[in-house]
């Protein structure tokens, strides 16, 4: 660069080593900083390293191909104590990815219902909303937790005495009404109905929820190819419908036809090859039920817990989003002739997301990373499975923190740059 | 910036030298042993409504201390889970860890400690519910199971349930005991399964222990000892000869109480022992008389046991396995000599 070009009445002309130029200054001591701080990382480091071997501690990722050796409770993809504790440590991310993912999605949507509420004109529903907020953004969370697992969860009945639900239950109950009644001609043929649907397949008890497991006995991929063609279909329809409206100013109910779309597809699919579903429904034997699939009570706590607690601190940022866009807004799409529903949708909400998105990120992220509370009821999360059971069992703590950290750090910063492209998307375009 | 430099590096330095410092010297110099333990095990670490600890494992701690400040009241009581036990001792937050645990081969190796030895031979057993009505650990087949995270016995039931061709239903993970038990009792689990001695102490803690039974199969060895760093062969030493102490104490008939006078004995075995010839003590770090110091305070190895954990208290266990030697059991002293 000439100096020439340099209009900036600083001491352009010269550019010596000197303390005065404050340019110069703070590039020394930002330097000077950095270079502090890699010699603290690299001092902690082979501190660490010397300290280990001193003591004769084994250190390195070479524990992750070693066998794991303990159960895990809840595993989304297969596993057993044969298995390494690298596959624990997926499990683990597994369920803290599931019940966090779950929580946000769950969060959100009973946080814009109860931000909504508190504006609503109708006194009752205010109240109620006010109430609920109230209540849970002023309790811990893991106090939250341990209500549900231990004051709720904890007082359903054992496996033996489960509450049984399947329409046969309900039938039955019909049935026999009706026979007591004296009306034992309609009674009777619903009590034969009852039976003939056989036993309930879903159960509620104190080891958790379980339901009959289902499975494709053959076509499986074309049925995932037909469910992938759905929502591809959907999208297609879904930008064509955005056209035709801008066009025309024809609406058409994009949601339910999509919804249509993405399960009537794979529904005829596999009406055409004679319904190959097989069930696997759930036995008593024993102590506990046998087959379907077992919905852990310790998921159910936390999940409930993370978002009955969340939605409270995000009702309130959606009542702060909304109550931001001036009153005009609402007034003029009232006076355009569009009702309550669509002027909140179409008119507020879309303004109110520009206030919304940035504090609803650090909700999203406190989420994720309260879920490591659920160590407290036994959820075999990443911190319980791997920062719990594998650090005791292998003793490599630093390898170990240091992996469980960058997956917190990793999940969130995905989760902050996710909300981030959100937030560019629905910010205001200023003209 | 030049003194913050300067600052850094003095501290970084004085941090790397630290780790080095002889355990006993730090003891000494801060006047307290910092001796860890569980979260509350009636007859082996608990605590009263003082906040006074007692059991077998506190015992230990306490006859350390008399060994070293010839006062067994000094000593700082750190409670650890059973997940955070480990970190603690390696970090330095505590001198010795005397808190049930299993000696393991490779927590003697990798996770780098050092077992002083066996101061209660256990085993891993279930607990159940008497109206389950089952009467062995063989028709556990489909149960829950709880179990505390970061115990050898979290590994033990796979190995078992495999071993017998059965299944579990889950096995529950809890990172507390007071966690797991609660789940236990709420009914979350069948079964809750631990060390002998626990599930004997942990029975008694819930409501209705007329209810809940010990299955009599033992499915594990569990040797319990105290547990010191890698590193520190002089600390090392200390414990494990208090440790043998105290069972040459009840061998050779010295007690809390008989102490003072077995100091005149002429038995060259009990004159070596209580420091009257020879300075073995010396070889720890101590004086000659550490041996009486500890038996003063906290007994021998049998009053320490009866005392806590034996028939005449509220866990009832008898000795069993863990007699003397001469009786027929496995505890042994080594001579000193």
């Amino acid at each position: 660069m000439s100096e020439a070009t340099d209009s900036a009445p600083t001491h352009g002309a010269g550019r010596r080593w000197s303390w005065t130029d404050p340019k110069l200054r703070s590039a020394v001591i930002q330097i000077a900083l950095g270079l502090l701080l890699l010699f603290l990382l690299w001092a902690f480091y082979s501190n660490a390293v010397a300290n280990l071997a001193r003591q004769g501690i084994a250190s390195g990722f070479g524990f992750l191909d070693n066998r794991a050796g303990f159960a895990i409770s809840q595993t989304l993809i297969p596993y057993n104590e044969d298995m390494s504790y690298g596959r624990a440590f997926l499990v683990g991310l597994l369920n803290t990815l599931l019940v966090a993912v779950l929580g946000i999605i769950l969060a959100t949507i009973l946080g814009f219902l109860m931000g909504i509420a508190r504006l609503s004109k109708n006194v009752v529903i205010q109240a109620l909303a006010s109430a609920y907020v109230e209540v849970t953004r002023n309790l811990p969370p893991l106090f939250q937790i341990l209500f549900w697992y231990l004051a709720v969860l904890a007082a359903l009945p054992g496996p033996r005495q489960s509450w049984g639900f399947g329409l046969q239950p309900l039938f039955g109950a019909i049935g026999n009404g009706l026979n007591a009644i004296g009306l034992g001609v309609i009674g009777g043929p619903i009590g034969a109905f009852a039976a003939g649907l056989g036993a309930p397949s879903v159960f509620v008890n104190n080891r958790g929820l379980v339901v009959p497991r289902f499975f494709m006995e053959s076509g499986g991929t074309l049925l995932l190819a037909a469910i992938a063609a759905g929502i591809v279909i959907a999208v297609l329809f879904s930008r064509f419908a955005k056209k035709r409206r801008e066009a025309t100013g024809q609406i058409y109910p994009v949601f339910w036809i999509g919804l249509a779309i993405i399960v009537g597809l794979p529904l005829l699919v596999s009406a055409a090859m004679g319904f190959p579903i097989g069930v696997e429904r759930p036995q008593l034997r024993g102590f506990n039920f046998s087959g379907g699939v077992t919905v852990i009570p310790e998921f159910v706590a936390l999940l409930l817990a993370l978002v009955i607690y969340t939605a409270g601190f995000i009702a309130e940022i959606v009542r702060a989003g909304i109550l931001a866009v001036s009153k005009g807004q609402s007034e003029a799409a009232h006076s355009l002739g569009l009702r309550n529903g669509p002027t909140l949708r179409l008119v507020v909400i879309p303004q109110a997301l520009r206030v919304i998105v940035p504090p609803l990120t650090s909700q999203y992220l406190n989420l994720t990373k309260n879920s490591s509370l659920g160590v407290a009821v036994g959820y075999p999360d990443l911190f319980s499975v791997f920062a719990g059971s594998t650090l005791n069992q292998t003793g490599q703590a630093i390898e170990i923190i240091a992996m469980t950290m960058a997956v917190y750090l990793t999940i969130s910063i995905l989760t902050s740059a996710l909300m981030g492209w959100y937030n560019k998307r629905v910010a205001l375009v200023e003209r | 910036m030049k003194k913050f430099l300067i600052a850094a590096t003095a501290g970084l330095l004085a941090m790397a030298g630290a780790a080095q410092a002889a355990t006993l010297d730090d003891v000494k110099a801060r006047g307290a042993l910092n001796c860890g333990v569980s979260q509350g095990l009636p007859g082996f670490s608990s605590p009263n409504d003082k906040n006074e600890w007692s059991g077998l494992d506190v015992d230990f701690c306490r006859a350390i201390a008399a060994a070293i400040f010839n006062d067994p009241s000094k000593v700082k009581y750190s409670p650890l889970s059973a997940k955070d036990r480990f970190t603690a001792l390696t970090s330095g937050a505590i001198d010795l860890l005397s808190r049930n645990t299993t000696w393991t081969m490779s927590r003697d190796t990798t996770l780098g400690f050092n077992f002083a030895g066996v101061i209660y031979y256990d085993g891993q057993g279930f607990m159940i519910r008497k109206s389950a009505g089952v009467k062995s650990t063989t028709e556990l087949d489909g149960a829950s199971i709880c179990v505390q995270t970061g115990t050898s016995n979290e590994l033990n039931v796979g190995d078992y349930f495999r071993s017998k061709n059965m299944k579990y239903k889950e096995v529950i993970a809890f990172a507390t005991l007071d966690e797991a038990i609660k789940a236990y009792e709420s009914g979350r689990c069948d079964a809750f399964t631990s060390d002998r001695s626990q599930l004997a102490a942990v029975r008694l803690k819930l409501t209705n222990p007329a209810d809940h039974l010990v299955l009599p199969e033992t499915i594990s060895k569990e040797p319990l000892g105290p547990l010191v760093r890698h590193g520190d062969d002089q600390w090392f030493d200390l414990v494990k000869w208090t440790y043998f102490a105290l069972l040459n104490a009840e061998e050779l008939g010295i007690t809390s109480k008989n102490v003072d006078q077995m100091v005149n004995s002429t038995n060259p075995e009990i004159k070596r022992l209580l420091g009257t010839d020879g300075k073995y003590g010396e070889g720890v770090g101590l004086t000659a008389d550490w041996a009486v110091r500890i038996i003063k305070a906290v007994g021998n190895y049998g009053e320490i046991y009866d005392r806590n954990v034996g028939p005449s208290t509220p866990l009832g266990i008898e000795r069993g396995i863990n007699k003397l030697w001469t009786e027929g059991g496995l505890q042994y002293g080594m001579p000193v000599r």
